[in-house]
């Protein structure tokens, strides 16, 4: 070892620029922030729930505006791409299925969880009265 | 931290990756319908009460919520590092502590409803 090491300068803040690979990384990870908004946004509303009905629809009417319009609309198609479809690409890395000498295919896992998550998708809105 | 600790936290951080993987695109869907101002059906008092007056509703409210909060916390901590936030300490405090005190919040209200 060389007695001044040369280290490259790495910038802590901006690293993930200079590689898209980094840079899709960065867009995954930041998804959390809109995990940690609707739970917070969950809570809010189940507060406001817990209130009474006058309450409930004053919850209701706060969230009226096209801002909110536009940030769901966002956040749902940011939301989907980044963590749903992203996670169940990852979910045969993640949870390989054991069939006695062979492993189950990569896709047929990721189909399973396309399968599921349209099945939830439908009982959500089923219930919620969507459909 | 021990191998059993260890598999606890990771197991609930999987956990609420899994169901906001699964259940948030159908969740952030109802609140673009509520902003839109066409609140369905089952989003009306009567009904969303009923659900959350229902024990299986307050335990899959309870389960969705502070499950997706603790996973949020979690990779919020790793974000703040990735952002060149050193300080880990204070931020693993601090977002642990906003899921803890959502998670309390969360069993408070499905209680008093």
């Amino acid at each position: 070892m060389s007695r001044q090491p040369y280290v490259r300068p790495v910038s802590k803040t901006t690293w993930y620029m200079r590689n898209g690979r980094y840079k899709k990384y960065m867009l995954r990870e930041v998804t959390c922030l809109l995990v940690a908004v609707y739970s917070l946004l969950a809570v809010s509303g189940l507060a406001s729930l817990a209130g009474g009905a006058a309450q409930w629809n004053a919850f209701l009417a706060s969230q009226q505006n096209p801002f909110m319009v536009g940030f769901h609309a966002a956040a749902l198609i940011f939301f989907l791409v980044y963590m749903t479809f992203d996670w169940f690409k990852l979910a045969p890395k993640a949870m390989p299925v054991q069939l006695g000498e062979k492993k189950l295919e990569d896709r047929f896992i990721v189909i399973g969880h396309y399968a599921a998550w349209i099945v939830v998708t439908l009982v959500i809105f089923w219930f919620a009265g969507v459909i | 931290m021990t191998i059993a600790k260890k598999s606890v936290v990771w197991g609930l951080f999987a956990a609420g990756g899994t169901i906001a993987a699964f259940i948030f695109p159908a969740l952030i869907a109802l609140f673009l319908l509520i902003a839109l101002g066409r609140v369905p059906e089952g989003l009306q008092f009567e009904s969303i009460h009923q659900f959350a007056t229902n024990g299986l509703g307050k335990i899959i409210l309870f389960v969705v919520i502070s499950l997706s909060l603790w996973h949020a916390a979690h990779r919020l901590r790793v974000v703040f590092h990735d952002f060149g936030v050193r300080q880990d300490k204070v931020v693993a405090n601090a977002v642990y502590l906003v899921a803890v005190i959502g998670t309390v919040m969360t069993a408070f209200y499905l209680y008093t409803i």
